[in-house]
Parts: structure tokens; C-alpha cells; sequence
């Protein structure tokens, strides 16, 4: 992972910028008062603990919940998401953490579900082409397009869905838990993805649990925590610093470690230094 | 990709996975179909294997039951319940149930009695106005459902005895209103048949569709670069469609022919079956019955598809009705009641179209009805009385989504959906 030339150039233009987002559901407040910028040629990364308002936030900006304060700019502009429809056709796409993917239909069927081509006599050909061309540039390992996703792994679905949101060539891709459900291969293979999309020029969202990929290829780390903005780290911060952020507590495992880690370095240097 | 190009030797799009067993040629289609049945997915065998049972049963006891004239009459009963069972088609493929289809068909017969033949509507005003009135009550139900949230098989209960009210009402003292003998929409109910050299062309159309659609797809898919079923199969599959189907109308010409009434029957399924599998909106039906919110979530507008079902449904329901009436000549208190509703939901579900939403075809409505009527006509035929008919109907049914429940859950443990 190295910083490629097109990468910086291309970085700049602010995709997206919320002021002030806040979400109740009933007496709940999920979100309150989020700040949160994406720039084109950005991978923004998304932390926090189970029930910081993460998914909350995401599904936001799908259009699947509509926020209940706030204000949403999309490259430049004021917009209302009030459907999932808004938002795909702004160019904002979303790989669901729960994959919402159609069982009963083949792959390219679900590629191309609400976008398929000719709607009167639909030219299945020309989508099983573009399927292929769009898994194939994922490098992904379909044995078949025209299998019911029923009998496809897990990591097959997460690669239909996100050839399935890159197809309407957005502008933003939202990715909820990418690499959860996946192995060490298939992982390494989305995250090399996410690199590519950001080649592109396009802004990524991604929200993982998983610290060491989102070092891999974060360029920034917003953390959540109960619904709050708790902190935006570079990629190179301390674990420490980021674990602290999200559960809000200074004295925990991590940082007893490292404190212990540094204790005994201190200790084993100043005992060589006597000597 | 641009290096696996140059290495290998040229393949296909869709054949680079080499873990991927591909069967290929006429053998290769006859095993993979075989072993989609293996693991449990029976498209319309059950109830192929179902009718060849039922007609051998049958015609054993009562040999008039396989006569040209008798098939042909049961042409003739399978349209107007099989238009009913064509609705029920379209709001089992979103997983939702409409049980009032009987009560619409017999309203809307009535509608055209009240207003053809009593108030001198023209008739085709009438129809119109029955159809309408069946479209209407579908997109109430579908307010019902996508609005306030109720489920469409209490909803439709409601309209069950809501509609029969209606029919009671409008019909009035009287009870039944009969239709003119020798006017066209009795005519064409009881009488129409298709001249025979109409019959053996429109025979032979599905065959030459079939061939040229195939073969077209044969040439854009090897233009496209993607692997292409066997031509053979196709053409054997062609010649077998063709064949059967002129014997079949051949035997069918020997007394009256093909009624015309089965004939927009047969035309109504063809058109619901392109509109269900070629169209996006057949497509969205097959998501939002699979998994609605995921539609929801590719921008499919869930809310108008619940609509068109339910709209279809009941229109379908309120042709049939129509058709019902012009097929007895009267319309009646007892029209569209008794056994109507039911047997219109079984002929879905024991064509195939799953009960549980997202799986189905139009031609399950045919296949379905066929097999129900076939029952109906043969216990007339051995003079039983309807109380028989009712339990081996029954039986039928249960036999019917016992086999599509047990389907469903070899999919499951195959890894099919």
C-alpha cells in the first residue's frame, strides 16, 4: 500500500459533509450532533464500539433512516435522502452489513436488481457481460452468474454486493463490516478493492471492528462513541489512543499493557545503564 | 485478466472457474436437470407427474374421460377458474394471498348481469365496468397493505364477505339474472371454437418462438464471449413442444377444437409469464416476494409492486367472473362461491408458485387448473357427488404444499434458493 500519484491528486474535492446529524428512535438518541467530512479520493474509516451509532449513521446516508436534526451536503449541495432511491441516484452506494441481497435470484439478477437494463424486454446477455466484467475487475471467484445467491459462501455475497455498488458508478460507497465475514484471502482481496475505489477517485466509508484493517487503508479515523464524534486519529495513532477513544476509559487492557510494556523497557534500560 | 487471457487457450466469460462442474451438450443438460430435481428443485414435474396419475386413474375407471369431447369441454371450465388462479400467480409471487378472488368473480358476474341485461348497458361497457370494479377492490387492498400495515389474507377475508355481500345485494330478490342466449359473450363462453387451420398454426408458434429466441441467444452469447446452451437440446426441445402440441390439437379437432375462450386463457398466461420473467417489473415481483427489504434497498418502489399484484389479481378474478358468466349463461347468487376461491388458490400452488413468495411462473395457473378440473370432470364423469369432490380436492392441495414445503427445505440443505 503505497501512496500512489493519482491518490493525492485526486483527494480534495469535500464529497460529503453532515453538520449537526442527530437520530432518536423514540426516547433513544442513536446519533447526536455528528460532524463527519469524506473527500473524493478518501477512505474514511468508521470506529467505534457496538451501539455507537455507526450502522445508524450509514444506514443515514443510504437513505434507509431519515435523520431526525441535521443538515447533509453532497458535493456541494444541500440534499434530503428520504429513500434508498435518493441516495443511489446521487451516487451514494452502500454495501448493507446484513447484505440485503435476493436469495431467490441469480447473481447478475441481483447486480442488476433496480437498475436492469431495457426494463421491457430485459437484455440479459449484455448484464451477464457487465456482471462479469465488473467480478472479474474485483478479481472475485463466482463459480457461476446464473446460480441463485442462495448456494454462493459468505464471501461470494460480499463480492456480489459490492459489484452490485459499484455498478451505478457512484461517487461514495459506504461499506458496513466489509471484511467481517471473511477469510485471510478474501479479506486481503476487499481491502485491495478498497484501494482500487479509491484509485478511482471516489470516497469510501468503511466501518470495521477490525483495527488492523483499518490501518491498512484508512487515510483517517473517525471515532463514535454512544453516538457522539469522539475523535478523528491519523492511521499511524496508538492503539492505545484509539481504543481509549472508543470505549472513553484511559485505564483498560490495551493501555495496562502498554503501560506494563513501557515499565519494564524503562526498568530493563535503566538497570542496563547502571550496570 | 489481461494475462489469463493471453495464457489460456480463448474461454469463455463464464467458464474460468475451474472448480465449477459444466455440463455441457444435449447429455450435460439431462443431467444438470436431473440433478435439479436431486436437490429439490421440481419446477413443474410434481404436477406433470401428478396429471399423467390422475388421467391414468380416470380414464381406467371411465374410458369417456380421455374422448375428444370431454377434453374439450374441460377446456372450456379450466379458463374461467384458471384466469382466477393467474391473479392468485401474481400476489403469491410477493408472498401475500388474496382469498377473495371468489367473491370479485362472482360480483363482477353479477355487475355484468345487473348491467347488461337489466339496465341495458352495451355489454362490453359492462365488462369494462366489472373490470374496473375488480381493479379497484385490489388497489384497496394493497392501500390496506402497504399504508396500514394489515396483513393481506385478513384484509382479503374481509373483502371475502364484504364483495359477497355486494353480489347478494345488487342481484336483489331475484337471485339470478340470465344472460341471452346467442348473444356473443355466451357464444363465446359455451359455443367459440377456433377454426381448425387456426389451431394448428397457433400450435406451432410456441415451437418456431422458441427456436428463433433461442437461437438468437445462441449468437449474442457467443458474440459476447460467454458459453451457450447446446443447440441440439434446443432443437430437440422444439421438435418435442411442436409435435406434442399438434397431436395434441389434432385429437382436441376431432370433435369440437379448441374453444377460444381457453385460447385467451392460454394468451393471458403466454403475457404474464414474458411480463414475470423478461420485464424489470417481473423481476421486482420476484425480489420483493424473495426478500422485500432488500428490494427496498435497491431502490425498488416496494410499495407499487405490492399495488400491481394486488390490482392484477383482483382483475384477473373479476375476468374470470366474467368469463364464469358467460360460461353458465347466468349470473347468479352462487356464482364465485363454494369452492371457486379454493380451487382458483390450489391451481397455483399445485403448479408450482411457492406459497411462500418469490418462486413461481404463470404456467403454474395452467398447469394448476388442468389437474383440477381433470379431478372435477372425472369424479362427474363416475357420478360422485361433490362431497367427494370437495375431500379429494382437499387431499390434492395438502399433497401440494406438503410437496412444496419439503422442496423448500431440500433447496435449503442443497444450497438453493
Amino acid at each position: 500500500m503505497s501512496e500512489s500519484p493519482e491518490r493525492s491528486a485526486s483527494a480534495g474535492e469535500l464529497v460529503l459533509s453532515l453538520r449537526g446529524i442527530s437520530k432518536n428512535f423514540g426516547a433513544v438518541s442513536a446519533l447526536t450532533d455528528i460532524d463527519f467530512d469524506v473527500h473524493a479520493g478518501e477512505v474514511v474509516a468508521l470506529v467505534g464500539d457496538n451501539g455507537a451509532g455507526k450502522s445508524t449513521l450509514v444506514k443515514i446516508l443510504a437513505g434507509v433512516h431519515q435523520p431526525s436534526a441535521g443538515t447533509i451536503n453532497f458535493r456541494g449541495k444541500p440534499v434530503t435522502l428520504p429513500d434508498p432511491r435518493a441516495a443511489l441516484t446521487l451516487g451514494i452506494a452502500t454495501v448493507f452489513q446484513d447484505l440485503a441481497l435476493c436469495e431467490n435470484l441469480d447473481v447478475v439478477a441481483n447486480i442488476f436488481l433496480g437498475n436492469e437494463l431495457s426494463p421491457l424486454r430485459l437484455d440479459e446477455v449484455a448484464m451477464e457481460m457487465r456482471a462479469w466484467t465488473l467480478l472479474n475487475e474485483l478479481s472475485a471467484r463466482i463459480p457461476s452468474v446464473r446460480e441463485a445467491v442462495a448456494s454462493l459462501s459468505g464471501g461470494q455475497r460480499q463480492t456480489v454486493a459490492i459489484a452490485r455498488s459499484l455498478l451505478l458508478e457512484p461517487k461514495l460507497i459506504l461499506l458496513d463490516e466489509p471484511t467481517a465475514a471473511l477469510g485471510v484471502a478474501q479479506t486481503a482481496e476487499v481491502l485491495n478493492l478498497i484501494d482500487r475505489v479509491r484509485a478511482r477517485g471516489l470516497g469510501v466509508v468503511m466501518i470495521s471492528h477490525n483495527m488492523e484493517d483499518v490501518r491498512a487503508v484508512a487515510d483517517r479515523i473517525v471515532v463514535l462513541r454512544l453516538g457522539r464524534n469522539n475523535g478523528i486519529f491519523e492511521p499511524d495513532a496508538s492503539n492505545q489512543d484509539l481504543v481509549s477513544a472508543i470505549t472513553g476509559a484511559s485505564n483498560n487492557a490495551v493501555s495496562r499493557r502498554v503501560e506494563r510494556l513501557r515499565m519494564e523497557r524503562d526498568h530493563s534500560g535503566s538497570a542496563q545503564a547502571g550496570e | 485478466m489481461t494475462a489469463e487471457k493471453s495464457t489460456s487457450a480463448p474461454m469463455a466469460l463464464d467458464r474460468a472457474d475451474a472448480r465449477v462442474k459444466h455440463e455441457a451438450g444435449f447429455g450435460g443438460a439431462l443431467r444438470a436437470f436431473l440433478d435439479r430435481v436431486r436437490s429439490g428443485d421440481l419446477g413443474s414435474l410434481p404436477v406433470i407427474v401428478g396429471l399423467v396419475v390422475i388421467w391414468t386413474v380416470f380414464t381406467s375407471l371411465n374410458p369417456v374421460f380421455v374422448s375428444s369431447s370431454n377434453l374439450v369441454n374441460l377446456l372450456f371450465d379450466c379458463s374461467t377458474v384458471g384466469v382466477i388462479a393467474l391473479g392468485i400467480v401474481c400476489v403469491l409471487m410477493v408472498g401475500e394471498i388474496d382469498l377473495s378472488v371468489g367473491s370479485i368473480s362472482g360480483f363482477a358476474s353479477a355487475m355484468v348481469g345487473t348491467l347488461w341485461v337489466n339496465q341495458g348497458w352495451p355489454v362490453a361497457l359492462a365488462i369494462l365496468a366489472a373490470l374496473a370494479f375488480g381493479a379497484l377492490i385490489g388497489s384497496l387492498y394493497a392501500l390496506l397493505f402497504n399504508r396500514l400495515g394489515m396483513p393481506s389474507f385478513v384484509s382479503t377475508l374481509a373483502g371475502l364477505l364484504a364483495v359477497l355481500g355486494m353480489q347478494l345485494y345488487i342481484l336483489g330478490s331475484t337471485g339470478s339474472i340470465n344472460l341471452p342466449y346467442g348473444s356473443a359473450l355466451v357464444d363465446f363462453g359455451q359455443l367459440m371454437v377456433m377454426p381448425k387451420w387456426v389451431s394448428y398454426t397457433l400450435a406451432a408458434i410456441p415451437g418456431l418462438a422458441l427456436l428463433i429466441s433461442g437461437l438468437r441467444t445462441f449468437a449474442r452469447r457467443r458474440a459476447a464471449n460467454l458459453s451457450a446452451p447446446s443447440v441440439t437440446g434446443l432443437v430437440v426441445r422444439v421438435a418435442v413442444i411442436t409435435v406434442g402440441l399438434e397431436l395434441i390439437v389434432a385429437y382436441l379437432n376431432q370433435s369440437r377444437g379448441i374453444p377460444w375462450m381457453f385460447g385467451l386463457f392460454v394468451g393471458l398466461v403466454v403475457a404474464m409469464n414474458y411480463a414475470l420473467t423478461r420485464t424489470k417489473w417481473g423481476r421486482s415481483m420476484t425480489a420483493v416476494g424473495g426478500n422485500r427489504e432488500a428490494a427496498r434497498r435497491a431502490g425498488i418502489k416496494v410499495r407499487a409492486i405490492y399495488l400491481s399484484a394486488f390490482a392484477l389479481c383482483s382483475l384477473f378474478a373479476a375476468l374470470g367472473g366474467v368469463l364464469a358468466a358467460a360460461r353458465l349463461a347466468s349470473a347468479s347468487q352462487q356464482a364465485g362461491t363454494g369452492d371457486v376461491n379454493l380451487n382458483a388458490i390450489a391451481a397455483a400452488v399445485i403448479g408450482g408458485t411457492s406459497l411462500f413468495g418469490g418462486r413461481g411462473s404463470a404456467y403454474s395457473a395452467l398447469l394448476g387448473i388442468i389437474v383440477i378440473q381433470s379431478i372435477a370432470s372425472g369424479l362427474t364423469l363416475l357420478d360422485l357427488s361433490s362431497s367427494l369432490r370437495y375431500m379429494i380436492t382437499g387431499a390434492v392441495l395438502a399433497i401440494a404444499v406438503i410437496v412444496d414445503s419439503l422442496a423448500r427445505r431440500s433447496r435449503a440443505s442443497h444450497g438453493r434458493a
